[in-house]
């Protein structure tokens, strides 16, 4: 019965993650909560919130799931997890027959099940110091983005388009790698990320040594057939010390009891089960400096010291220190993008900004009428914007700046080859256009006169959507292009002396 | 004499085997290899024409004024002959408004939905059996038929509208003076009839779009390169879709900053309609409407010389129709 009715629950809420996923389709949400999966995470609050301070509204959500493990301990991991299930779901597939071998890949591995709980604390240092890493390996982070940036495109790219047609990003082999890796990882033990590696299962089990109800074993009706251990999914050892921490609530243990030893209820007794995390203070205060340290060390050796080109930010991104507290690398906005312009950085914003989104134009430029990657945002790294206060309608007093184009006129046609284009001018969303023309009487080769059509970038105007540099008929490195300086976003970046403040 | 050699039913069938692996190297590989030739002369299919034959008399473009755009289009239609004069019951028609931007209908920028609306209703009427509003965008698909108001224009209206996905073009030949063959929408190729229905804007490069420059609307590829040579492109183009009738939508124009707008400032409200068969001579009249000199736009003067049509909208008969 408890069994079957987790299943039905893995089944319901993978379903709705697909659902969510899917219909964050390039274009459009059509008013669906995209994000409710990443809301409602305690991890991607609690890092967030250290590192920048504040605390996004959507992420009360996660306050839900923090009552959830008080009361019935690591329930999410075990029934409601989409990672969760897609690895369960391997594991099951990747059993060994014998029991034997099942039992002995259930034992309980105090010295790899603690490395959880160091990846949580070194990556909550971090974020005490304003870096928010927690993205990397949070399990619902890393599904969204496995799947939104490798799988579905690869599915669309050959031709089972999910409401998607063609998408590509850039480097997204690294993506798939530790998304499949960590699938893989399985066939060593069942839920083996589960077990050793998920920092938001370390938050949730030391949540629910304080839970409500735990699993426990009466010990005189024990007969040590180890029926319980067979499919114990967290190697919470269950017919040992029977570890609240480490168990996933998977009820395995419950249903394969044939003497009805172990149970699940209320704050059952001492001496039935333990609510012990294997890691002693030293332990637990080295982790913490390692994170801590590490954040000061990373940023000693990182871009800082130099502009970032090519770093552009999407739309209503805040400030790249706040940016980098926020974004959790979930990849929502590149899944939203209705041109596929946003892309996961790999270096262009230094090791920290590993998967970040940046627009990169000659992919897909920055829609001028769509907001929609700062409405899918679950962390407001993105503003919510409208389109009005996007383009700078009043009361907004000046439209958002993502960057500024600037022309190569050693590629430009008109410039460089004495050839008719201005294709960038005629895609200029602006009004007046931030691309302009100048025409200019040319003796050509042969001695006739030809007039000209040149291009030129009003700067005050540019809002750096990057259109020109997508449409460019110089079809590998564009003869228009678009670097991050302009960007609204900082103050800092800047080229131009009006409205600056220096 | 030495005994006939007995083969062993083993023998047999590894011997037959054998033959049979030899025969089918020997012929997939000259297969293949024919294969290899026959794959570089390909004929281009190219886009057979979508006219039809007018009555004697029948006017040859229409003008209708007035400040309701569905109501000029419907006086228009009724003035060349209705709708039925074009399109016959059973037929599949596409239809071909300029949805280039993600812009509001206010901005002009996009043909207006209203207009494209009244349009898809008298080919309903007509007895069409497919009505597909086609576009290929500038801005993203998606976003240019939603936030113009097409997508719900046209649902309403009871059309189809098919957003441009990698699957959606086919190559034909075009057989131009600048382009030899094109990424086209398939629906193109497809449908039985093909009703063009632009907007009236200035443009940058070409100082006018409307009726002819609205082709480049159908390709795929990577069109960009045509402004290179565009004016002979447009008349390429326009030369190859052969369109079965034309309405050309001058409701709002937009003034300045074309074809893209984005201001209100940009905007004119001329609240016209004008249908016609003579796309060269509905563009000079577009013209004429902007106050633009139509001498000066490049691509009328060699349309008329490929004899698309001609600039001299006034030689042809015509019907006014104040509003």
């Amino acid at each position: 019965m408890w069994v079957k009715l987790r299943r039905a629950y893995q089944v319901l809420f993978l379903s709705l993650f697909l659902f969510l996923l899917v219909v964050t389709s390039a274009g459009a949400i059509k008013g669906y909560p995209v994000g409710w999966f990443l809301w409602g995470d305690p991890l991607v609050a609690l890092s967030t919130a250290l590192a920048s301070r504040t605390l996004a509204p959507h992420l009360l959500w996660s306050v839900p799931l923090v009552l959830v493990a008080l009361v019935f301990g690591r329930f999410f991991c075990g029934w409601m997890c989409p990672m969760g299930v897609l690895h369960h779901v391997i594991s099951y597939l990747s059993l060994k027959r014998k029991a034997v071998d099942r039992i002995a890949a259930n034992q309980p591995r105090p010295a790899w099940q603690r490395v959880k709980y160091y990846v949580l604390v070194v990556m909550l240092g971090m974020a005490a110091l304003g870096s928010t890493q927690v993205g990397l390996l949070d399990p619902i982070a890393s599904t969204w983005r496995g799947l939104a940036t490798v799988v579905v495109p690869a599915a669309a790219n050959s031709g089972v388009a999910i409401l998607q047609d063609e998408r590509h990003f850039q480097f997204g082999w690294l993506i798939a790698a530790v998304f499949f890796g960590a699938l893989a990882l399985n066939l060593i033990w069942p839920r083996f990320y589960c077990r050793v590696l998920c920092p938001l299962g370390a938050l949730l089990g030391l949540l629910s040594k304080f839970s409500l109800f735990r699993i426990s074993r009466q010990e005189g009706a024990c007969n040590l057939c180890k029926a319980c251990v067979t499919d114990c999914a967290g190697a919470a050892d269950p017919m040992g010390t029977c570890n609240t921490a480490e168990c996933l609530m998977c009820m395995a243990c419950l249903e394969a009891c044939p003497k009805g030893a172990v149970t699940y209820s209320f704050l059952p007794g001492l001496g039935t089960h333990t609510t012990r995390v294997d890691l002693t203070r030293r332990r637990w205060v080295t982790a913490a400096a390692a994170g801590v340290v590490a954040v000061p060390l990373m940023r000693a050796s990182d871009a800082g010291a130099r502009p970032a080109p090519e770093r552009i930010r999407p739309p209503g991104a805040v400030d790249e220190p706040e940016f980098l507290a926020r974004c959790i690398k979930c990849s929502a906005c590149m899944k939203v993008c209705p041109t596929g312009g946003l892309q996961p950085a790999l270096l262009e914003a230094g090791l920290e900004g590993l998967w970040t989104p940046v627009l990169v134009p000659r992919v897909g430029h920055c829609e001028q009428g769509c907001t929609l990657c700062t409405q899918v945002c679950p962390t407001a790294a993105l503003t919510p914007l409208t389109v009005g206060e996007k383009i700078g309608q009043p009361p907004a007093v000046d439209p958002v700046r993502l960057g500024s184009a600037a022309i190569d006129r050693g590629r430009c046609l008109p410039w460089a080859n004495d050839t008719q284009c201005i294709v960038c001018e005629e895609v200029c969303p602006t009004s007046p256009k931030a691309i302009f023309f100048k025409e200019e009487q040319v003796r050509m080769r042969d001695g006739t006169q030809v007039l000209f059509k040149r291009p030129h970038v009003d700067l005050e105007k540019c809002i750096g959507c990057g259109i020109c540099e997508a449409r460019c008929p110089v079809f590998d490195r564009a003869a228009i292009r678009v670097s991050s300086v302009g960007e609204t976003r900082s103050r800092s970046n800047r080229v131009i002396l009006k409205g600056g403040k220096v | 004499m030495s005994k006939p050699r007995v083969f062993s039913r083993r023998e047999a069938l590894q011997l037959a085997a054998t033959s049979a692996a030899g025969l089918v190297t020997v012929g997939g590989g000259l297969w293949l290899a024919a294969r290899h030739h026959a794959n570089r002369d390909v004929v281009l299919p190219s886009i057979r024409s979508h006219r039809v034959e007018q009555p004697a008399g029948a006017p040859r473009w229409v003008v209708a004024r007035g400040p309701d755009a569905a109501a000029n289009v419907r006086r228009a239609l009724e003035a060349i002959g209705g709708m039925g004069a074009f399109v016959k019951r059973g037929e599949s028609v596409l239809i071909k408004p300029n949805v280039g931007w993600n812009r509001l209908p206010e901005q002009a920028a996009n043909t207006n939905p209203e207009v494209v609306a009244e349009v898809v209703r008298h080919v309903r009427a007509a007895g069409a059996a497919k009505i597909w509003v086609a576009d290929v965008p500038v801005n993203a698909a998606e976003r240019c038929f939603e936030r113009s108001g097409i997508s719900r224009a046209v649902g309403d209206a009871g059309a189809t509208v098919l957003l441009p996905g990698s699957n959606s073009f086919t190559e034909v030949s075009v057989g131009g003076q600048v382009l030899q063959s094109a990424n086209v929408l398939k629906v193109l190729a497809d449908a039985d009839k093909v009703i063009n229905l632009p907007m009236v804007k200035q443009h940058g490069l070409t100082q006018l779009t409307g009726c002819l420059k609205n082709w480049y609307g159908v390709l795929g590829g990577h069109r960009v390169r045509l402004h290179q040579d565009i004016h002979h492109s447009i008349v390429d183009l326009a030369a190859m879709a052969k369109p079965t009738l034309t309405v050309l939508d001058a409701t709002r124009v937009l003034m300045a900053n074309g074809p893209t707008g984005g201001s209100l400032s940009d905007v004119k409200r001329l609240d016209t309609i004008v249908v016609g068969l003579d796309e060269v001579a509905l563009d000079t009249f577009g013209a004429s409407l902007m106050g633009f000199d139509p001498a000066e736009i490049g691509f009328l003067e060699i349309a008329e010389k490929a004899g698309l049509g001609t600039r001299d909208f006034r030689s042809l008969k015509s019907v006014e129709i104040p509003g």
